[in-house]
């Protein structure tokens, strides 16, 4: 529907990407009661038995109630200090963590770049290139056909045959560095790229930032997490600032970052 | 066309923006058969991830892949020593009978046992992989139960080997042992997803389940023959658990491959038990599971 007009970038007119409403997302955590965590403690959490919280959990309220709206084209930047609550909305755009309360509209569906939850250490980098590959959601003829570029990419071969060796058997770099190549051979619509994704040596980082730049000209809408302000600064044309999971500026990026390094006292 | 539609937008409530530019709601639970399209579309992956967990499973031990069939032999003996040697619980079974007898038992049992343990943990095992892509939650659970199955297949290596050095060979009655293994499988999938959302919720189920386990094993007939053994108990209690499905595809993959045990010790009826538990188990299973969909990454 609104395809056609990508064709003639057009100032007036925008198109939401994403939009989210009053997002509020809660973690229950199990195990991390206040006061004493022995049996007793935990029995009489059982018997006193609140119906409104679930027995024995704990919740982490850790992004309150926001809402934005992002255009096609934007590359949209996250700030704010850890634990404010950046990786969590994100996830929560992605539909992968369902909001407690309010809502997130999507135009097709946001990935978050990364793979390394669906890796096994037990398994040979080859391997882990096919099942990284179908988790991701490309067919089989799809890995095969860009499966030489993945491992060429990831230069993980570069010191020997490493493809075919366990992945526990690499450095941490190798590892991060094949992960990244995985996680960065399929284009999404809207992506959303958490921090410290460029690993690895100084080769394979500029390497990974100029594949991450071309990731962004083939996808709508781009959304990056990070403490770097150099990195928001070169990619991003908007910036919002979460603390303790609520949103405390939404602005051009410029305008942002000098309230955010004010704030931090850089 | 949208920039007429501009003006319109501003200070328009996020809902209805969203509405008149046709997005949709992020995570949103698809519908039933929607869902199962999407299912089919990851089948692949299914099938990797529960390949590559069996294989990742052994990897690390010296002996590597031989440990598929060392595990379930090893199994298997302890059992003998204990039940057949020790305890003696081989009552109304000729000897020639009962080893084998015993071994399909102990390996129909485990089949349906590590497919509950594993569903246990299918999601909250696995939160990293919910919380970083996107695919039919069900993906997990059923490649679980599959890699139980591919587990299973190289426990039936064994079994055929004991069947025969027992006198039961090869015959046309042993293709029989397919479907039974096949309801059994989706017995055995629809309880994984069970679990799965179960154990989602509520972790604690871990803890609880191989007690669970272990009753459901002794009350099967695992080591023993329930006619002969309830002898003089009440007939309902003998029913009971005759008819339940893991005596069911038990007794269906004996009848199958022993020759010494006939149709005479198989209660009426007993193929459309084990296709009722399976097809029940299955579609519920598959339900339940489903909808909580978009709950699966909260934990």
């Amino acid at each position: 529907m609104a395809d056609i007009s990508l064709d003639k970038p057009d100032a007036e007119e925008r198109v939401p990407t994403v939009i989210a409403d009053d997002v509020h997302i809660v973690y229950r955590v199990n195990g991390g009661s206040r006061g004493r965590g022995s049996a007793t403690a935990a029995l009489s959490r059982i018997v006193r038995r609140d119906k409104s919280e679930p027995r024995g959990a704990r919740k982490v309220h850790a992004v309150r109630g926001v809402t934005f709206t992002a255009y096609r084209g934007e590359a949209i930047g996250l700030i704010g200090s850890n634990g404010s609550g950046k990786s969590t909305l994100l996830r929560a755009i992605a539909g992968l963590l369902p909001p407690e309360r309010g809502k997130v509209y999507t135009d097709g569906q946001p990935s978050l770049l990364g793979v390394n939850a669906a890796l096994m250490n037990d398994l040979t980098g080859e391997r882990n290139v096919i099942l990284g590959g179908l988790a991701m959601g490309m067919s089989r003829e799809e890995i095969k056909s860009r499966y030489q570029e993945i491992v060429d990419f990831s230069g993980i071969n570069e010191k020997g045959d490493f493809i075919t060796l366990p992945m526990r058997t690499y450095s941490s770099g190798m590892a991060a560095r094949l992960r990244f190549s995985i996680a960065a051979a399929k284009n999404h619509d809207v992506l959303m790229i958490d921090e410290a994704l460029a690993t690895g040596d100084r080769k394979f980082q500029v390497r990974s930032e100029e594949r991450i730049r071309e990731l962004r000209k083939e996808a709508g809408t781009v959304f990056l997490v990070s403490h770097s302000n150099k990195s928001i600064r070169d990619t991003c044309d908007r910036v919002l600032w979460l603390e303790k999971g609520e949103l405390l500026m939404d602005g051009p990026t410029e305008e942002v970052l000098k309230a955010y390094e004010k704030e931090t006292g850089k | 066309m949208n920039s007429a539609l501009q003006p319109l937008d501003e200070g328009l409530p996020p809902a209805e923006l969203a509405a008149r530019h046709g997005l949709s709601v992020s995570g949103a639970r698809p519908a039933l058969p929607e869902y199962v399209r999407r299912l089919w579309g990851r089948r692949h992956f299914v099938v990797a991830f529960s390949s590559a967990k069996l294989t990742a499973q052994y990897s690390q031990a010296k002996l590597g892949q031989i440990w598929q069939l060392v595990t379930p032999l090893l199994n298997a003996a302890v059992y003998y020593l204990i039940f057949g040697l020790i305890l003696g619980t081989r009552r109304g079974i000729p000897h020639d009978v009962f080893i084998p007898f015993l071994v399909t038992g102990v390996f129909i049992f485990n089949f349906t046992q590590s497919s509950v343990t594993a569903g246990v943990r299918a999601i909250s095992g696995n939160l990293g992989l919910v919380r970083a892509l996107h695919f039919p939650r069900a993906a997990l659970p059923v490649s679980f139960a599959l890699q139980q199955l591919q587990q299973l297949l190289y426990s039936m290596v064994i079994l055929v080997v004991v069947a025969i050095a027992f006198g039961s060979y090869p015959g046309p009655r042993w293709v029989l042992a397919l479907p039974a293994l096949a309801l059994q499988f989706v017995f055995n999938v629809g309880l994984t997803m069970i679990m799965a959302r179960l154990g989602s919720r509520t972790p604690d189920f871990a803890q609880l389940m191989p007690f669970v386990l272990r009753t459901w094993m002794y009350a099967s007939g695992v080591m023993y023959s329930i006619p002969v053994m309830l002898e003089g108990k009440p007939e309902w209690i003998k029913v009971a658990l005759q008819h339940n499905p893991l005596a069911v595809y038990m007794d269906l993959v004996r009848y199958a491959l022993i020759h010494g045990y006939g149709a005479d010790n198989l209660p009426a009826h007993i193929w459309l038990y084990g296709l009722g538990w399976a097809v029940l188990l299955g579609v519920a299973g598959f339900i339940y599971f489903w909808k909580a969909e978009e709950q699966y990454g909260r934990g």
